[in-house]
């Protein structure tokens, strides 16, 4: 019917003048007026319906039907109308006016007219047909190139190479779905030797998405100074691109700085799919709050940290991957996921997903948005001492055979009274263990002490350095790790300190912590590397050596 | 920053004993508070000093020494310092340093009264 309604629309007739005025008229108005001017046939005129079911030529001044478009033919001198049918569509009209001879059209008029319409009409349908072809092909190329445009420009934008840092591993996979959506990725290198990860997705998609992913990682990039929170780069990126951001459209954005020397990853959020952080045989999402970038000006972004020990993954994505559907329209999910972050133990954390997003989906399934992931992997036993096994000291260190889950980890700035925080949160961390009241005490404060030198003596309480907190439990055992940034040195020999020698104003009052923390706890292992220093307080759950020489 | 800053409340307990009422942490912070409220005891020159902790719920090895301190001057001023309403683990505490060598320990002020020569021989 489309065919037809834009055929019949554009049917044009020549309205014929009386010939004595077209005479008086200059040669270039003749030639206008003599322009053909279209006629509309409305879809629901009854001459259609008679064109088609009665063949052949037909005489205007004879035909009594109630139809506008017989009126306006009429009106623009037309006496004989040809109907171009094929294949029951009418597909055009021959309009003729009266013979020049001003005699009416003969029978062989009218059948040689009627020949020429059966050889017309097909010939005009297939006409038609390659023209319609031809548009559309037309509007795909538009399209198609305007998807080139669109994936060239993503393309062009996201790096090209990985960050190579020895002892982590970085991978990205970027496939865009047909339609191509704003997702994006980038990097930024720090000279401090930090590195920037980027993962964004822009509402909307095609062109307009890929230029604002376009501008909104520039903005980024040079909102990103070396001194800047990633909270702070994403309230100044907000408030940047919020004026020129098109209506209705927004990006949500996760951008995070890691130092790879310490494993410390600070992040913020505006609005994007949590990160997964994987360790040992837990997952947890890294969650800060902030509203995606360009909604609304003079938004704040929570900084949060977090720090990454050897064998750690954290995982970046889109919502490409968890909307992703089955063939019974089931979302992938993000349960789903965070269960195969955490069970997850191949090399490759990408293609083991995408191998689950394959099996997910099945063989059949359409992409229905891009997929982005990036990893972060730290490599087993790089870096620094976080486990026992991997210590720089390994010879001052017994085998460690224990099975230990992880309880709690958390960091603290390195500020005066801050031990405190840890002594209360340590507290609440193992307050379902069998440990007595007593023990629990003793815990706690050695557990100050370590942290108090180790805001003093490891980070000379410079609060931007955290100290880094790990409460794990083994079936028989509580193991606290206090990490700073000092480096790993020698403690000094265990020595009572000499009471008397204080007392007499001959040695300083103070140089207790060290001797208090070997006091309490049944152990104390210590390891490091070049950038840290970990001191590990061992607790017996079945009541340990010094539980019975202090009771 | 602490979560409880030291105060202290001096008594003094009949000419001769003056006892210092120790309210939240000892730790770094508490050094101002404290010596002050030791050289407050020291005003009417007591034989005995008596430092209540009752009130105390921290005390860190920065404490630990500040303690070490006053029992110094204590020492040099040839005064007794006492020490009450410690809870169980810090008195454990005091007697890992061996601070309660050199200051007797008792469990809450009355005892401590009763038992000191200062306070008794009244």
């Amino acid at each position: 019917m489309a065919t037809l309604l834009d055929t019949v629309q554009r049917v044009r007739l020549m309205r014929r003048r009386p010939a004595a005025q077209a005479t008086q008229k200059p040669a270039l108005e003749r030639k206008r007026q003599a322009e053909p001017l279209p006629i509309v046939i409305a879809p629901d005129d009854p001459i259609i319906a008679y064109f088609v079911s009665t063949p052949g030529a037909v005489e205007l001044d004879k035909l009594h039907l109630d139809s506008p478009a017989v009126r306006d033919l009429r009106a623009a001198g037309v006496k004989l109308v040809i109907p171009l049918v094929s294949q029951g569509e009418l597909v055009g009209i021959l309009n003729l006016g009266p013979r020049l001879s001003q005699q009416d059209y003969s029978t062989d008029d009218r059948r040689l007219l009627d020949d020429l319409a059966t050889q017309a009409a097909p010939a005009l349908r297939v006409a038609q047909l390659v023209r319609e072809q031809q548009a559309q092909a037309r509007a795909r190329e538009r399209v198609d190139q305007e998807l080139r445009v669109a994936r060239l420009i993503q393309q062009t934008l996201l790096p090209r190479d990985l960050p190579a840092i020895p002892g982590w591993q970085l991978a990205a996979y970027y496939q865009p779905a047909r339609a191509v959506g704003g997702d994006f990725y980038d990097f930024l290198y720090f000279e401090d030797g930090r590195l920037g990860i980027i993962i964004g997705d822009v509402t909307d998609k095609g062109v307009p998405a890929a230029l604002v992913m376009a501008t909104t990682r520039s903005i980024l990039r040079s909102a990103a100074h070396s001194d800047r929170s990633p909270g702070a780069v994403l309230e100044r990126a907000n408030d940047l691109l919020h004026p020129d951001i098109p209506p209705k459209m927004f990006v949500t954005c996760l951008y995070a700085i890691l130092d790879p020397a310490t494993g410390r990853l600070c992040y913020a959020n505006a609005g994007h799919d949590l990160p997964y952080q994987q360790h040992g045989d837990t997952v947890r999402e890294l969650r800060a709050t902030g509203m995606p970038l360009g909604l609304m000006p003079g938004m704040s972004y929570e900084d949060k940290e977090t720090m990454l020990a050897p064998g750690d993954s954290v995982l970046f994505y889109s919502d490409g991957l968890v909307e992703a559907h089955n063939p019974e329209r089931e979302m992938f999910g993000f349960p789903h996921l965070a269960e195969l972050v955490r069970i997850h133990n191949t090399t490759s954390l990408i293609d083991y997903l995408l191998n689950e997003l394959a099996e997910f989906t099945g063989a059949e399934w359409e992409q229905e948005d891009d997929v982005t992931l990036v990893t972060l992997q730290r490599a087993e036993g790089y870096g620094h001492s976080m486990s026992t096994n991997a210590s720089a000291t390994p010879a001052e260190n017994p085998p460690d055979d224990q099975q230990w889950r992880m309880l709690d980890e958390w960091t603290v700035r390195s500020e005066p009274g801050n031990e405190r925080q840890v002594i209360r949160r340590l507290a609440e961390t193992v307050r379902n263990l069998p440990l007595p009241d007593q023990r629990l005490a003793d815990l706690q404060t050695a557990v100050g002490e370590a942290t108090m030198n180790a805001m003093e003596h490891g980070n000379h309480y410079d609060p931007d350095l955290p100290v880094f907190i790990q409460v794990r439990a083994s079936e028989t055992c509580i193991s606290v790790r206090i990490t700073d940034e000092g480096g790993h040195f020698e403690l000094p020999e265990s020595q009572t300190p000499d009471l008397e020698a204080k007392l007499a104003g001959l040695q300083s009052p103070r140089g207790w912590g060290l001797f208090l923390i070997e006091r309490l706890v049944d152990e104390m292992r210590v390891t490091g590397d070049e950038t840290h220093h970990t001191l590990d307080l061992l607790m017996s759950l079945e009541g340990g050596t010094n539980a019975s020489q202090n009771a | 920053m602490p979560a409880r800053m030291l105060e202290a409340n001096v008594r003094h307990h009949r000419p001769r004993v003056a006892i210092v009422e120790l309210h939240g942490e000892i730790n770094a912070f508490a050094e101002e508070v404290l010596n002050a409220a030791y050289a407050d005891a020291e005003r009417e020159a007591p034989e005995t000093i008596l430092l209540n902790f009752a009130d105390v719920d921290y005390i860190n090895s920065t404490g630990i020494a500040l303690i070490v301190s006053l029992l110094a001057r204590a020492r040099k001023s040839r005064r007794r310092l006492l020490a009450c309403g410690l809870s169980q683990h810090y008195v454990e505490i005091f007697n890992i340093t061996r601070l309660a060598d050199f200051m007797s320990v008792f469990p809450d002020e009355a005892s401590a009264l009763t038992t000191d020569p200062a306070a008794v021989g009244e």
